[in-house]
């Protein structure tokens, strides 16, 4: 590479690492206002909160419509989160060889027993009717009385709908909703229908209404079409919902774990404090032994950390277990260093030439530099497959961490050696 | 340095350590956590300055309230109490500390963690797993690490020696939890499994670069030099090297011991003690085994 190369590598590299220093600590006081722009996604065990595993009994539910129920199930837990305005809450079903379960991340959640509570209710569908009251102003009682409308349950809900599914309107095709009532339901919903013809009788699923149809005719014989405009997608996820509130998989909270919110900022203030003692140790140890090429590595060792912040911060929910990752692959971002120098000294003590010697040792020493990077990305690749969030989020700053640190010790510390030594 | 020379005290000493950890092993076993069996993990902080808590307080609450066995440990250093019960539930959960606060006044709740038996065999088996791909996987690296055979120990003992070393590196951890777990109450969990596949990752690798020395040098070296010159000069060559990439490790696992999280302490204590074995091992035994097939080799040639 041209000198003008070189430098125009150096000066992009360390624009990105300022930038990039910006990005991942902007409580600093040159620029505040960057402070709001992108918060750090922390886990739960960062800023307290509970993790729950509920297990889902599918026992009573046909094969073909388990997936259906699961799907249901997850949408409606996800919406009750919600509720609680807990920033980036996690509602996942894994399937596994005994069973399903339902996992909900709530970082940052304070009342942990309320949440309990409102998650584990059946979800809820129900038959809304509107009724109509006039209210006379007590004020101004000469006034024309006011009408308003409101909805009111109907008594009909999910525990008689037997099952829904998606059909399609054999005049126009167009996705509906097919529901099956039970025999009370069937009753229920021809007395409902009977005397809303040409009103609105909507669905309301935890208490949000889904559909508004207007009612044409009295429906006897138990069964209803909610005829819209939906799209296919649409309708399937109504079915979903349908059948999640008329056929309930019961869940059983199998596995609770909750951080206080005291401990998680505990954990996350030693451990930065532990990192930054620990880098700028390894910084020392590199000076005192390799001496200019210490101080060389040291500031691909920094380039390294904040490049490596700024892929977690865009990308990673960071855990305690994450930083953990973090600091060990930090521990060995320098080991690249460490082998090109020795290597370079080697060749040094054989008789060659300094810039020989120090593009000899870059060369010689990358097969053990792969080779000393390749078991670690095995067991992270492993790791992360093994699937318990803690060990996820360590495997996965582990095998990011040491993917950068390859580039950053290597190419880095090449350019900065280029600026003192020529046809390196 | 001569360390091939005085390669039997090194083993000697290695040898004794496998041999006391795998009687440790056998003979208290290791302690699960509640990872793994199902249980209950609540860690809390009574502020009640006035009369000091004790232990046997918490645990006559838990009695009272129907927990059989409950275990009770104060936790100096987060000036808390970790509770271990079986699974409870979220009512059961509520309705004990409801019962701690009347008798010892308002109470911090830390960390409340409670897994069901299933989760727990589920993590065990991943665990497995996980430990049987990650040998696989390492397997296999070294396989192909070592294929160019070479004279005079065929590739085969270099793969083998990597793989006793290996077993050295996780035994002696374990080892020490077996004993920390009889006489400290020290369990292993989840994070204990994934320090031992990390520590495997680090000793096959240092294994590895002092290995690829020895071959370079046997293809280089002089007619009249033996095989354990060549060992002992790519020992001599590699030692800073491998001391020193180690060396960053344990300063950065150090500052987490000393300055980090208490949650975190066991992990990063087996990850310490499991690189400073794996660099050890891959100079002091790994090395001198080899040389020690070299010799054997040499011995039936003769014959």
């Amino acid at each position: 590479m041209s000198r003008g190369g070189v430098i125009a590598f150096l000066v992009v590299i360390f624009l990105v690492t300022i930038a990039g220093a910006f990005f991942v600590y902007p409580n600093n006081p040159v620029l505040p206002s960057f402070a709001n722009w992108m918060p750090w996604r922390l886990g739960l065990d960062l800023v307290g909160g509970s993790h729950l595993i509920y297990r889902i009994d599918t026992s009573h539910i046909a094969s073909e419509d388990v997936r259906d129920t699961l799907a249901g199930l997850r949408d409606v837990i996800e919406r009750r989160v919600n509720l609680f305005g807990v920033s980036e809450p996690q509602v996942a079903i894994s399937n596994t060889s005994d069973g399903y379960y339902l996992n909900v991340d709530l970082a940052g959640v304070t009342d942990v027993e309320e949440a309990i509570n409102q998650i584990g209710a059946t979800p809820y569908l129900e038959f809304m009717e509107i009724q109509e009251q006039e209210i006379q102003s007590e004020e101004n009682s000469t006034a024309t009385p006011q009408s308003i409308s409101f909805y009111v349950a109907t008594g009909l809900n999910g525990q008689y709908v037997r099952t829904a599914r998606v059909d399609f309107d054999p005049t126009t095709g167009v996705p509906v909703i097919a529901l099956e009532f039970t025999s009370e339901g069937a009753d229920l919903f021809e007395q409902i229908t009977e005397r809303n013809i040409g009103k609105i009788v909507a669905i309301f699923v935890d208490g949000e209404a889904i559909s508004e149809p207007v009612v044409q005719d009295k429906i006897s014989g138990g069964r209803a079409v909610i005829t819209g405009n939906y799209t296919l997608q649409e309708a399937r996820e109504f079915v979903q919902r349908f059948n999640a509130g008329a056929l309930p998989a019961p869940m059983t909270l199998e596995n609770q774990q909750t951080i206080g919110a005291s401990l998680g900022t505990n954990s996350l203030q030693k451990s930065i404090f532990a990192g930054l003692i620990g880098t700028a140790v390894i910084m020392l140890f590199m000076i005192g032994y390799y001496r200019f090429n210490g101080i060389l590595a040291s500031i691909a060792l920094l380039v390294y950390v904040v490049l490596s912040l700024t892929i977690f911060k865009l990308f990673v929910t960071m855990s305690l277990a994450g930083i953990a990752g973090f600091l060990l692959s930090v521990g060995m971002a320098v080991d690249a260093n460490i082998l090109i120098f020795e290597r370079t000294k080697e060749e040094l003590k054989k008789g060659s030439e300094k810039a020989t010697a120090i593009k000899e040792g870059f060369r010689r020493a990358w097969p053990s530099i792969r080779d000393s990077n390749v078991t670690t990305i095995i067991v992270s690749i492993i790791l992360f497959n093994f699937t318990s969030s803690f060990v996820k989020g360590l495997a996965l700053t582990l095998l990011l961490g040491v993917l950068v640190s390859m580039f950053t010790a290597i190419t880095v510390t090449r350019n900065l050696m280029r600026l003192r030594t020529k046809n390196i | 340095m001569d360390i091939i020379k005085h390669k039997w005290i090194f083993l000697g000493f290695s040898g004794v350590l496998v041999l006391a950890s795998a009687i440790a092993i056998v003979l208290f076993g290791l302690r699960p956590a509640i990872d793994f069996t199902g249980g209950t993990l609540w860690q809390i902080r009574i502020p009640n300055t006035e009369d000091r808590i004790q232990e046997s307080q918490i645990i006559e609450t838990l009695v009272e309230q129907g927990i059989e066995n409950p275990s009770v440990l104060r936790e100096t250093s987060s000036d808390s109490f970790l509770i271990k019960t079986k699974p409870l539930s979220e009512a059961e959960h509520q309705q004990i500390l409801s019962a701690l606060e009347e008798r010892v006044g308002s109470v911090e709740e830390l960390r409340f963690e409670s897994i069901g038996p299933t989760i727990g065999s589920q993590l065990r088996s991943k665990a497995i797993w996980a430990g049987i791909l990650v040998l696989l996987a390492i397997s296999v690296y070294i396989a192909i690490s070592f294929r160019k055979v070479s004279y005079p120990v065929q590739s085969w003992k270099y793969g083998l020696t990597t793989l006793i070393t290996l077993f050295h590196d996780v035994v002696i951890p374990t080892g020490i939890l077996a004993v920390l777990g009889e006489f400290g109450g020290v369990e292993i969990d989840t994070n204990f499994i994934v320090a031992l596949l990390v520590i495997m990752g680090f000793s096959v690798h240092d294994t590895i670069v002092v290995f690829d020395r020895v071959r370079e040098q046997v293809l280089a070296r002089h007619k009249n030099e033996s095989f354990t010159d060549t060992v002992n000069a790519s020992v001599r060559q590699t030692i800073a090297r491998s001391v020193n990439t180690s060396f960053t490790l344990v300063l950065m696992l150090v500052a987490m011991l000393v300055f980090g999280s208490s949650t975190l302490q066991l992990f990063v204590g087996i990850l310490l003690v499991g690189t400073v074995i794996g660099t050890y091992s891959s100079i002091c035994v790994a090395s001198p085994l080899l040389t020690v097939w070299g010799k054997l080799s040499k011995m039936a040639s003769h014959t």
